[in-house]
């Protein structure tokens, strides 16, 4: 049988991130942070210059996507999730500074899996490929910070019912591992 | 000798761009039906559920297929009898994918400089454009949006000729357990075998043209084909990398001959949304 989607409203308490376990499937709602590569370098050398970031990073999630051009009338044009392996070079250093959430595709570096034990972080996936269903889960979205970065720039996104899956839990449970461990074959 | 208008190359490869990004092909919405009556993993049943709603939506919410749209990859086969008028045949493929990503709202990737200031060009110019001349009078287009996601994870093996075809086997294996979920799995697997280090590498990429399914023509290269599909199966990796008996939908081999010293296999994975159309002018 199937499992149930989990209903959970944004920004998650820190027992709710304690709570959550690698494999729960989740229909998150509220407001979440879209950014991407270039945006990742511009937080780590604003860090590095003592500056505040845009986005205050304990209360938030970070969602690892840069969107297709947005049709006028529309909300946001298409918005899966980007390879978050390559964020792996700034997300140790995002983790000491606060954030808890983070969301894209794909497995992460083996440094990123001992910062989300160490701190009791959470790494999420969503459907990656799918980004039309996606954008119809998305209620608004503007520019929040560096716009000269266009598909890379920093979004304020609300979403309705985002499924998610979790992927590594804040013990280091990694879904990437067990989940293929499970039907491998010889 | 025939003349074509290089303004109708244009034309073409704009609404190419468009059709691709938008409509999934059938061969591929078949395959992930396919993939679905496979899985056994119940997440990843859903997950495959998903991929063919997506695929029904995207038209319907005139919003692409996926966020990335890719490199444009332009293939075109120029039949020799075949004269280009209205000016450069190049210039007319550059300006067909300006306005198609323009019109069609897909977003722009490409960046001017890959190693210093990485400005993008605003446009999705240059695409990526292989020529080659082929018999008689006809133009064949054919255009790939090729997602970022899968296109790193392509890997060039210089193999020994003694490594044979075990070697080949354990190079296309390697490289899609090592994409594991970054590729948006589940991928097709497109495999160049022979020539020299970039031809190996361009037929792998030409392989992904192939309906998704297709066997190769010659029995041998198909049975090949088979084996590393089921190998691929057996790791485990499933949709999205999550877990699951489907981790590719098919793997497509083309091969050419090669030097005595020599045995290339390049290895370029398609992510489960292979979006690419063609036409023949």
């Amino acid at each position: 049988m199937k499992q149930p989607w989990r209903e959970l409203v944004l920004p998650l308490s820190a027992d709710t991130i304690a709570g959550l376990k690698a494999g729960d499937k989740l229909m998150l709602s509220g407001t979440i942070y879209a950014a991407r590569d270039a945006a990742h370098k511009r937080f780590i050398e604003a860090l590095d210059r003592g500056e505040r970031l845009p986005v205050d990073l304990g209360d938030s999630l970070i969602y690892y996507m840069g969107p297709t051009p947005t049709r006028p009338g529309d909300v946001i044009g298409s918005c899966g999730p980007t390879t978050s392996a390559r964020m792996d070079k700034y997300t140790p250093r995002l983790i000491v500074e606060g954030l808890r959430l983070m969301m894209g595709k794909g497995n992460r570096s083996p440094e990123v899996v001992a910062a989300i034990r160490e701190y009791g972080a959470v790494y999420l996936v969503t459907l990656g490929g799918a980004g039309a269903l996606l954008s119809a889960r998305v209620k608004s979205a503007e520019i929040l910070a560096y716009p000269e970065l266009e598909a890379e720039a920093v979004l304020k996104m609300e979403i309705e019912r985002f499924p998610v899956i979790v992927a590594i839990d804040g013990q280091g449970n990694d879904l990437f591992k067990t989940g293929p461990e499970q039907y491998r074959k010889a | 000798m025939r003349e074509i208008q290089t303004s109708v190359i244009a034309q073409t490869v704009a609404r190419l761009a468009e059709e691709a990004n938008y409509e999934l092909g059938s061969d591929i919405q078949v395959a992930l039906g396919r993939a679905k009556d496979a899985e056994k993993s119940p997440l990843g049943r859903e997950i495959l559920d998903s991929f063919a709603e997506n695929a029904h939506r995207a038209p319907e919410l005139r919003r692409p297929l996926c966020q990335d749209t890719g490199v444009a990859v332009v293939f075109l086969d120029i039949g020799q009898d075949v004269h280009f008028t209205g000016g450069d045949l190049e210039a007319a493929v550059v300006e067909g994918v300006r306005s198609g990503y323009q019109k069609g709202f897909l977003r722009k990737s490409m960046v001017a400089e890959p190693f210093t200031g990485r400005k993008n060009t605003g446009d999705n110019t240059p695409p990526v454009i292989h020529y080659r001349l082929v018999p008689g009078h006809q133009v064949k287009i054919s255009l790939m949006a090729k997602g970022s996601g899968a296109e790193n994870m392509s890997r060039l093996f210089m193999l020994k000729p003694a490594d044979s075809r075990d070697g080949v086997i354990d190079a296309a294996v390697t490289t899609v357990e090592e994409a594991g979920g970054k590729a948006c799995p589940p991928v097709i697997v497109g495999i160049g075998i022979g020539g020299t280090a970039e031809a190996s590498m361009l037929q792998a990429k030409r392989s992904l043209l192939r309906k998704v399914g297709q066997p190769s023509a010659e029995a041998e290269t198909a049975a090949l084909e088979q084996e590393i599909l089921s190998r691929v199966n057996r790791l485990g990796i499933g949709p999205l990398g999550l877990g699951g008996t489907v981790t590719a939908m098919a793997v497509h081999i083309e091969s050419l001959p090669c030097h005595i010293a020599s045995l290339p296999v390049a290895v370029n994975l398609q992510c489960h949304s292979a979006r690419h159309r063609e036409v023949l002018l």
